[in-house]
């Protein structure tokens, strides 16, 4: 405020402007940050505490959930399911996305656009569209080849791939749009292939956007439920399914789940924040478009 | 700032017509021409193998009476002609009723996500333009909501709307003694409520980002100039923010409600695969009807009803947007 006393700039805010911000950012704040403190608060509070009313600070701070929860329920097999078929997903589909982007970006062809505009339409597509069909195909295909791929991490790669993989070509298209073409029209002057223009040119350019892309399919694989609660049994089962597993018939340890919660959203959120320049480029550039 | 990807990309420079016209049928010049091709073709594959061939799937198997006992070998599944559709959009038996309730479920939920979420962002990204002490800090704060993966965002609401040992309860019924006896949160009419806030709280960051980069393609000069002209800071942003962000803002809300319409994590994880009636929304439905009942062909023949939906909602969106695009800049 003493901001706007000081220099009177023509476009410095008035007070009423300044407290309507301080009010509602505060209110926002407030929403945003509740069920963040619950999370954290709860998750240092003894189970006979979290089943009772709700105090806003523990009691009796205690580490135990975060030990616990680790042999309640199978939470690092969970941990170690969610992380191979996420990071399998999006190599996957971060370097199918790669070649396809290239294709779209510097090359005309007949069928441009029909594949530019099913790779964009499948992403407003409903998942539930997608996982019927592949799951029925999934179980044909056990059995009339014994090839197993409901209930594995092969197949929850697989149905990941319906939405990584759009979004990844999608946003690869609009990277590789972004770099100059003089860039690697020099290049194949200088006598080098379409291949090496590519990984000499184009991915080293890109590369910010190629990392923020794996980041972003990262995250949605890893807060995927959907095909997880249908594509998985026990030994394949996944975070967003298995922390259901923390209420138990006669109780539900709400400690256990909110640490459990805390710890999966770490590497997310961190990769989130670490990525945020970029992913807020890239994810408005593919929302405004 | 923005990689916005163009629409309308120049013409490849290095391929001029003339080149074109000389090209001729020879080994070098055919592995040219296949070249994108071939760099599309695992995309193309997996394209087949995840979208296209289930969507094909799923059109067929609307028209089967695919129920459990098909699970095994569906071929073998009898046809049901229009049978599942009839069942579906006949509104006067169950099945049918129920679908219509939940299509007004999932509409009203969206309605008012969208709406909710597109204030609040709007609102944050508009005050948060002016630069004032912590404002970065502030930015990345509200962007955790979005970046924790759903179901550790909707469980923990879950926890939070518990009856007895809830944050809400608590507030309401012991810190305010709004009410006597401590109401559900988790069936019932209140559910609905529940699920509203629940996505509210992941969905209104994402407006918030995209308004905010939407704002930064705003020229400063032109507020200067306003300013000058004696315009207040109210005025500026009725006067040149909100108009400036249009274009934005008509994707978003379409982006936004394409995404509540099809959200199945938050009431999935809220609820358990079982929902309150009240909050029963089409992609639980149509999951209800699947993988609960195993009517297959039932779900599948809703889903194909689903989509056509969105599909029109877009196409009319899209189509009415451009419109008024077109006949504003004449």
């Amino acid at each position: 405020m003493s901001d706007a006393v000081k220099h009177r700039s023509p476009t410095a805010p008035p007070r009423s402007f300044i407290w309507t911000r301080r009010i509602a950012l505060t209110l926002l704040g407030l929403f945003t940050g509740i069920p963040l403190w619950v999370m954290v608060s709860s998750s240092v509070k003894s189970l006979v505490e979290v089943q009772n009313a709700f105090h806003w600070l523990p009691t009796h701070l205690t580490l135990s959930p975060y030990i616990d929860m680790w042999s309640t329920v199978p939470l690092g097999h969970y941990f170690l399911n969610s992380a191979i078929v996420a990071s399998c997903s999006t190599a996957v589909s971060v370097v199918i996305a790669v070649f396809a982007a290239y294709a779209v970006s510097r090359y005309r062809f007949a069928g441009r656009k029909v594949f530019s505009v099913t790779v964009l339409s499948t992403q407003m597509f409903p998942g539930i569209l997608f996982l019927l069909p592949l799951y029925l195909i999934f179980v044909n295909i056990g059995n009339s080849t014994g090839i197993q791929l409901s209930d594995t991490r092969l197949g929850l790669i697989i149905t990941f791939l319906t939405f990584t993989l759009p979004f990844s070509i999608w946003m690869l298209v609009g990277y590789f749009d972004s770099i100059p073409r003089d860039l690697d029209e020099a290049a194949s002057v200088d006598g080098s292939g379409p291949i090496s223009t590519l990984f000499k040119i184009l991915v080293p350019a890109a590369l910010p956007g190629i990392v923020t892309v794996a980041v972003y399919s990262f995250m949605t694989a890893w807060g995927e439920v959907l095909f997880a609660s249908v594509m998985t049994d026990d030994s394949t089962r996944t975070l967003a399914v298995g922390l259901r597993d923390y209420a138990s018939q006669n109780d539900v340890y709400w400690n256990q789940i909110m640490a459990a919660s805390l710890v999966v959203s770490i590497p997310v959120v961190a990769g989130f924040l670490l990525m945020q320049k970029y992913l807020i480029a890239g994810l408005t550039a593919g929302a405004v478009k | 700032m923005v990689a916005a990807p163009d629409v309308t990309r120049p013409p490849h420079r290095s391929k001029p017509p003339a080149a074109k016209a000389r090209r001729r049928l020879s080994w070098a010049n055919l592995r040219r021409g296949g070249l994108p091709y071939l760099f599309l073709l695992p995309a193309v594959c997996f394209e087949l193998l995840v979208h296209v061939i289930p969507m094909l799937v799923g059109i067929w198997i609307s028209f089967k009476q695919l129920t459990q006992f098909f699970i095994r070998d569906w071929s073998a599944a009898p046809g049901a002609g229009l049978r599942n559709y009839r069942i579906a959009l006949n509104f006067d038996n169950a099945v049918g009723k129920q679908l219509l309730h939940s299509f007004f479920v999932t509409l009203s939920f969206t309605v008012l996500v969208v709406a909710l979420s597109w204030l609040l962002g709007s609102g944050a990204a508009v005050l948060m333009q002016d630069r004032f002490k912590g404002r970065g800090l502030l930015r990345t704060y509200f962007l955790v909501p979005y970046a924790l993966p759903a179901y550790t965002a909707a469980i923990t609401w879950e926890f939070i709307f518990q009856r007895d040992n809830g944050l809400l309860n608590q507030i309401i019924v012991h810190e305010l003694h709004l009410t006597k006896t401590a109401p559900f949160w988790l069936i019932g009419d209140n559910s609905f409520t529940a699920l509203v806030i629940t996505a509210v709280w992941r969905t209104w960051p994402f407006a918030f980002l995209v308004v905010t980069a939407g704002m930064q393609s705003i020229p400063g000069d032109l507020y200067e100039a306003a300013a000058i002209d004696g315009a207040g800071v109210w005025q500026r942003i009725r006067k040149i923010t909100m108009p400036s962000l249009r274009p934005v803002n008509q994707v978003l809300l379409l982006v936004l409600f394409l995404w509540n319409f099809n959200d199945f994590n938050t009431p999935f994880v809220l609820f358990g695969s079982v929902p309150p009636a009240q909050s029963n929304l089409l992609s639980l439905q149509i999951y209800d009807t699947s993988f609960q009942n195993w009517n297959f062909g039932s779900g599948a023949a809703m889903s194909v009803l689903l989509l056509l939906f969105l599909l029109l909602v877009t196409a009319v969106y899209l189509v009415a947007t451009n419109r008024r695009k077109s006949t504003e800049h004449v």
